[in-house]
């Protein structure tokens, strides 16, 4: 919806805080679920890690943290101007 | 002339492209929205094991080989030819649409190829075809990475060629069939086939120029070359170990990189090898299910590659702009192409229902019942990766993150269509595998639907989205700088000029010092010589009888001397 006054632009979904919030609550929301099912759902195990209670929510967390934590680290090494090459 | 059902496929392409060089307008636009329906139709009507020979001397040329593999790839690349010209249409650019054409014809050259030398054929001029669509883009970067990729391409077609000579030569045959990784002749078709697929260390051409190309031309370059690369290596080199391990550092390495590229088409490029990766490592299995793990991964992963290439040209096409610094908020300008790139972003990161899930969890599977724990380990950890930096940061800084400010136009309408069917395509293949599974070169004997399977992937995706909000919220996640980071390329861009630069600098100083103190050797030489003969010297002087006797009879002496010894 335009605005009366024209120079003012219409508000969008993600302007408002809020909504941003819920997707976050929305996630932590699907998180604890998948959780929880862990105890519902037999599943079926090809690898003993597999057993392992929350085996792929731990190992999701951490090698995403890892990973960036390590490609941190490597920006100190590998990061060059934008024109590096052009020069 | 032959009938249908009988043409070598890639001659449609290249007879669509000379018609293409010729029209105009409309009449062109249909040409090349027709070319890969004729081919297709072509296709369907040849018989399931057909053979087309060409004699050439003594030899003859297999230029046309029907199998279940072949097939799969035939139709996957009329497919992906058919989505990258309708999302080309608006362009009135001859150049990059006649090599497209023809690209996409050679890229079925290579796929029908049924002996080593009209693979080479294909080989190359996939190479110098794609390289005009690199060029494309007419600026100066583009040419210069155009340079550089075609010179990587073509040293490719020559290790293929030398190969294909020295297998010629041992055993009498030009076939191209199952290889093993011995002698000198299956090791150089292994290297040449491995830069095409983009090998660790050999893989930077592909992050070089395919984000220099155009939004169109990046959309046909993601598809084909890397694809043809894998499909040679399942037809060639399947079971072989070595590619297990190479496709797990593949599928690996590249996360690191893209988590820190600003350039969001070049971070693409980077899951393009790290989703190549993925096949590469199912070929190295080489069980059934991997192989259909590894061939139905390559049909998934060219149509969410080019929705995702195709989104990100978009936003290119818009805004001139492809830098995740530059960019953000873009939702509010473009929410059909925001949607479609999230559609390319779950398909990639294989969530339940799009296309990834039911094709990349073949090869994990795989890893694990052939006892590659660590392989497996590898490529969870290369699942998780890619959704953090493909399925999360493409969409996240593109139109969400902080509002750049930018507001420009939706996508022009071809394009918008051309997502939109590959979007549905996704979410078809994802939710209804069984198409794909029943084109596959071997029974699938497999489930993708479980309740663990969904379970354990959603658990698996969900709780690296939590770790993206995690680092984000924390301050730890590394910004969007306008940078460049160096990869193996600063060997032969930086390394290697640096190198020649000082050797030619150690060459000129020591020329430099030949002429210049030569001169003096030499001057300083002749002045001795001179001086020795002149008056005053020991050899121009007037020497005394008595002196001169005296000199003869030791010279006579020593003579005799000498004689008697």
């Amino acid at each position: 919806m335009a605005n009366k006054t024209g120079n003012q632009e219409k508000t969008y979904i993600f302007d408002d805080p809020k909504n941003i919030k819920r997707v976050l609550w929305g996630l932590y929301f699907v998180c604890g679920l998948t959780v929880l099912l862990d105890f519902v759902i037999h599943r079926h195990v090809d690898h003993p890690l597999e057993a392992v209670w929350g085996f792929y929510c731990i190992y999701g967390f951490v090698a995403c943290v890892i990973l960036v934590l390590i490609a941190t680290e490597m920006r100190k090494v590998l990061m060059r101007k934008e024109d590096y090459y052009d020069e | 002339m032959s009938s249908f059902g009988s043409i070598a496929p890639f001659l449609i392409f290249y007879v669509g492209a000379a018609l293409v060089a010729v029209t105009a307008g409309h009449v062109r636009s249909a040409i090349m929205l027709l070319t890969p329906v004729v081919g297709a139709l072509n296709l369907y009507a040849m018989a399931a094991d057909f053979n087309a020979t060409f004699a050439l001397f003594d030899y003859s040329l297999i230029v046309v080989r029907v199998d279940k593999l072949s097939t799969l790839f035939g139709y996957l690349f009329h497919l992906a030819a058919f989505l990258g010209i309708i999302f080309s249409l608006h362009l009135n650019d001859r150049m990059q649409q006649v090599t497209a054409l023809l690209y996409a014809g050679s890229a079925l050259g290579a796929v029908y190829a049924g002996d080593l030398l009209t693979l080479f054929l294909s080989w190359e001029m996939l190479a110098i075809t794609s390289f005009f669509l690199v060029l494309a883009r007419r600026t100066e970067r583009a040419f210069s990475a155009g340079m550089r990729y075609l010179i990587i391409q073509v040293l490719s077609g020559v290790l293929l060629l030398a190969g294909t000579v020295v297998i010629g030569y041992t055993t009498g045959s030009f076939a191209f069939d199952k290889m093993t990784l011995e002698g000198l002749g299956p090791t150089l078709i292994f290297i040449a086939f491995g830069i095409k697929c983009a090998f660790p260390a050999l893989h930077n051409w592909l992050t070089d120029a395919y984000p220099e190309s155009t939004p169109s031309g990046t959309v046909f370059l993601s598809a084909f070359s890397t694809k043809v690369a894998v499909y040679a290596f399942a037809r060639g080199f399947p079971g072989t170990e070595l590619l297990v391990y190479i496709g797990a550092t593949m599928a690996m390495f590249p996360i690191f990189f893209a988590v820190i590229e600003n350039d969001l088409r070049r971070v693409l490029s980077y899951s393009l090898i790290n989703q190549v990766g993925f096949m590469v490592c199912g070929i190295g299995i080489g069980t059934s299910l991997a192989i259909n793990g590894a061939v139905s991964h390559a049909f998934s992963h060219v149509l969410y590659k080019s929705l995702l290439f195709m989104s990100m040209g978009a936003v290119l096409y818009r805004t001139g702009k492809m830098n995740g610094s530059d960019l953000g908020g873009l939702y509010k300008s473009m929410p059909w192409t925001t949607v479609f790139c999230i559609v390319g972003a779950a398909s990639i990161s294989a969530f339940p229902l799009f296309s990834g899930f039911v094709s990349k969890s073949m090869v994990m599977y795989a890893a694990i019942k052939e006892g590659h724990p660590f392989v497996w380990l590898a490529l969870l950890f290369a699942s998780a990766g890619v959704f953090h930096h493909a399925g999360i940061k493409i969409p996240y800084f593109a139109f969400f993150a902080h509002d750049s400010g930018i507001r420009c136009k939706e996508a022009p309408l071809n394009m918008l269509i051309a997502m939109g069917l590959t979007a549905a395509l996704c979410i078809f293949i994802g939710s209804y595998p069984w198409w794909l599974y029943s084109m596959l070169p071997y029974p699938v004997d497999y489930a993708p639907y479980t309740w663990a399977h969904v379970l354990t992937q959603c658990q698996l995706l969900f709780f690296s989205a939590l770790a993206f909000v995690w680092l984000q919220l924390r301050g730890l996640y590394p910004p969007e700088l306008p940078s460049t980071n160096i990869d193996v390329e600063w060997t032969y861009r930086k390394m290697l000029p640096a190198f020649v630069t000082a050797v030619r600098r150690v060459v000129r100083q020591v020329t430099d010092r030949i002429r210049r103190e030569g001169g003096q050797i030499i001057s300083t030489a002749s002045n001795r010589i001179e001086a020795l003969a002149s008056q005053t010297g020991i050899l121009g002087s007037t020497w005394a009888i008595s002196t001169t006797a005296m000199w003869i009879l030791i010279l006579l002496t020593g003579y005799i001397f000498i004689f008697y010894i």
